[in-house]
């Protein structure tokens, strides 16, 4: 009977999500466009599988991995898992909190995997770029950059230091990167630093955020348990062009290898063509 | 008859293959380092079989319905040629995916208690709820300016880069000035408004209409959409927070 109830729910956060996009697309399509849609039909069947899906998936996270991932984030992150005992507390260092960070870049990475709005961009690029960026690839590399990201923001939690300054420092980096960056990859790596934070690793990564700035001294949840998001979201963006880079310099090198040294200009027309 | 099986379970083994890396780092920390066994292992299985088929038709409804009309609204709007009316259905679709947004409506109310106890408006119910409410108004104008003006860029062939790093500066300044409590919320506010079913099609409408556009190369110009939404909200956040 639960189970009914909560699946209930479920459709109905899903068709609050659906809905307004539903009117604004049809409503559009038949209104202003005033086009009949190519297969109609085909296209209902896969509103009605996305629907069916996502209510299944969230409802089966609900009951099976977010109870297991909360319940571990407060116990991960109890004083008294840390030290061992319960007299140490207070004495605790940044050092300390080893398992907390492995943790913290192990469900980044995961949960990452599974974000279907990732699975859907990298599906589009693979499709988009003729087959040069791989599904995998893409995934796998937007998951190394939320792993190092959640890993910094727990120590961030941890230390008690300004967010600012890891995300500015952040943004220094991109933006040296941009300039370096084969220009294909550069509008998809911005991208990805919005795809990775939704249905799966947002909850989870709040859990963890909280119950850290719940249990560390001197930590307010309120107001340190903000900004993991944030770092999840900046850097995928540095991964991505990592991942473009060094591709690019494993192509030039096997080149190198084989022909000698190229001339510099032709070096340059890399980045400056489209 | 058989194909259409085989395929799903196809796709099905992909899914778990998707869901296989979560799978494995619970029960890692759950088993060898918290040392404890695993509560109602039913609940867990019967939950993770739901998580795998609800990817499967995710995924699978993706390819069959939501690329599909992102592309054909695109191509639409391209052969119409009427900018007006695409601007409009690119805020209307940003503004109004995003307000409705369950996270964003979470963060807002959040974000309301975060400036009560920082003294920047009254404790009472009724000022954190015009608080929030102002807020996930001006995310949802915030993210409907962003697919606008990315849909502008697709247009006139923008790089996306200047306009990126240009919003950065702007958040670093902002940061200068805004106040402290709203800092973290407002960094946060850029990761929470793209959800699950406005990514595919947001992607899929930036992409078809770089394809639909001559000189537009659909990697270049075509991606961008989710970065602008995910950048602009962290500005309207901030100043959100240096108004009020």
């Amino acid at each position: 009977m639960e189970f009914v109830v909560t699946s209930v729910q479920a459709l109905g956060a899903t068709l609050r999500d659906v809905l307004p996009i539903a009117a604004i697309i049809f409503g559009f399509q038949l209104l202003v466009l005033r086009r009949s849609i190519p297969n109609i039909k085909r296209i209902l069947i896969g509103f009605v599988y996305v629907i069916v899906g996502m209510t299944l998936f969230l409802e089966g996270l609900e009951q099976a991995l977010f109870p297991l991932g909360r319940l571990m984030a407060e116990q991960l992150t109890d004083p008294v898992f840390i030290s061992g005992t319960a007299d140490t507390i207070g004495t605790l260092l940044w050092s300390d909190y080893l398992w907390v960070y492995i943790f913290a870049a192990a469900i980044g990475f995961a949960t990452t995997i599974a974000e279907p709005a990732l699975i859907a961009v990298a599906i589009k690029a693979h499709q988009v770029s003729g087959g040069a960026i791989g599904v995998w690839g893409l995934r796998i590399a937007v998951a190394i950059g939320v792993a190092i990201g959640i890993a910094v923001g727990t120590f961030r939690i941890i230390t008690g230091t300004p967010l600012e300054y890891y995300i500015i420092a952040g943004y220094v980096v991109v933006i040296i990167q941009t300039v370096f960056a084969p220009r294909l990859i550069i509008a998809l790596a911005y991208d990805s630093g919005g795809v990775t934070t939704s249905t799966v690793t947002v909850p989870l990564v709040a859990a963890l955020g909280l119950g850290l700035a719940s249990t560390v001294p001197g930590r307010s949840p309120i107001l340190d348990g903000f900004g993991l998001i944030a770092f999840a979201s900046l850097f995928p963006i540095i991964a991505v062009m990592a991942y473009a880079q060094i591709g690019e310099w494993r192509q030039r090198r096997r080149t190198y290898i084989a022909n000698g040294p190229e001339p510099v200009s032709r070096r340059r027309t890399d980045h400056d063509t489209d | 008859m058989r194909a259409p099986v085989v395929a799903f379970l196809k796709s099905l083994l992909d899914s778990v293959r998707d869901l296989a890396a979560i799978i494995v780092v619970i029960a890692f920390f759950q088993i060898v380092v918290l040392q404890q066994p695993l509560p109602n292992l039913g609940a867990v299985l019967g939950g993770t079989l739901l998580v795998v088929l609800g990817l499967t038709f995710f995924v699978r409804g993706l390819e069959m319905g939501l690329f599909p009309i992102g592309e054909t609204m695109a191509n639409g709007f391209a052969r119409k040629g009427s900018l007006w009316w695409l601007l409009i259905f690119a805020f209307a679709l940003g503004f109004g995916t995003t307000v409705a947004e369950p996270a964003l409506i979470a963060v807002a109310a959040e974000a309301a208690a975060v400036a009560a106890e920082g003294g920047m408006i009254a404790t009472d119910e009724a000022a954190k709820a015009s608080y929030a409410f102002g807020l996930r108004m001006s995310v949802g104008l915030a993210v409907g300016l962003a697919i606008l003006l990315g849909v502008i860029r697709i247009i006139r062939g923008w790089p996306v880069h200047y306009l990126i790093i240009g919003g950065y500066l702007g958040v670093v300044v902002m940061t200068f000035f805004a106040p402290r409590e709203i800092i973290g919320i407002a960094y946060d506010a850029g990761g929470v408004t793209t959800s699950t079913i406005t990514v595919p099609l947001v992607t899929a409408l930036g992409v078809g209409l770089a394809s639909s556009i001559r000189g537009r190369n659909p990697m270049i110009d075509g991606f961008g959409l989710i970065a602008f939404a995910s950048l602009t909200p962290m500005i309207f956040v901030l100043g959100y927070g240096m108004l009020i």
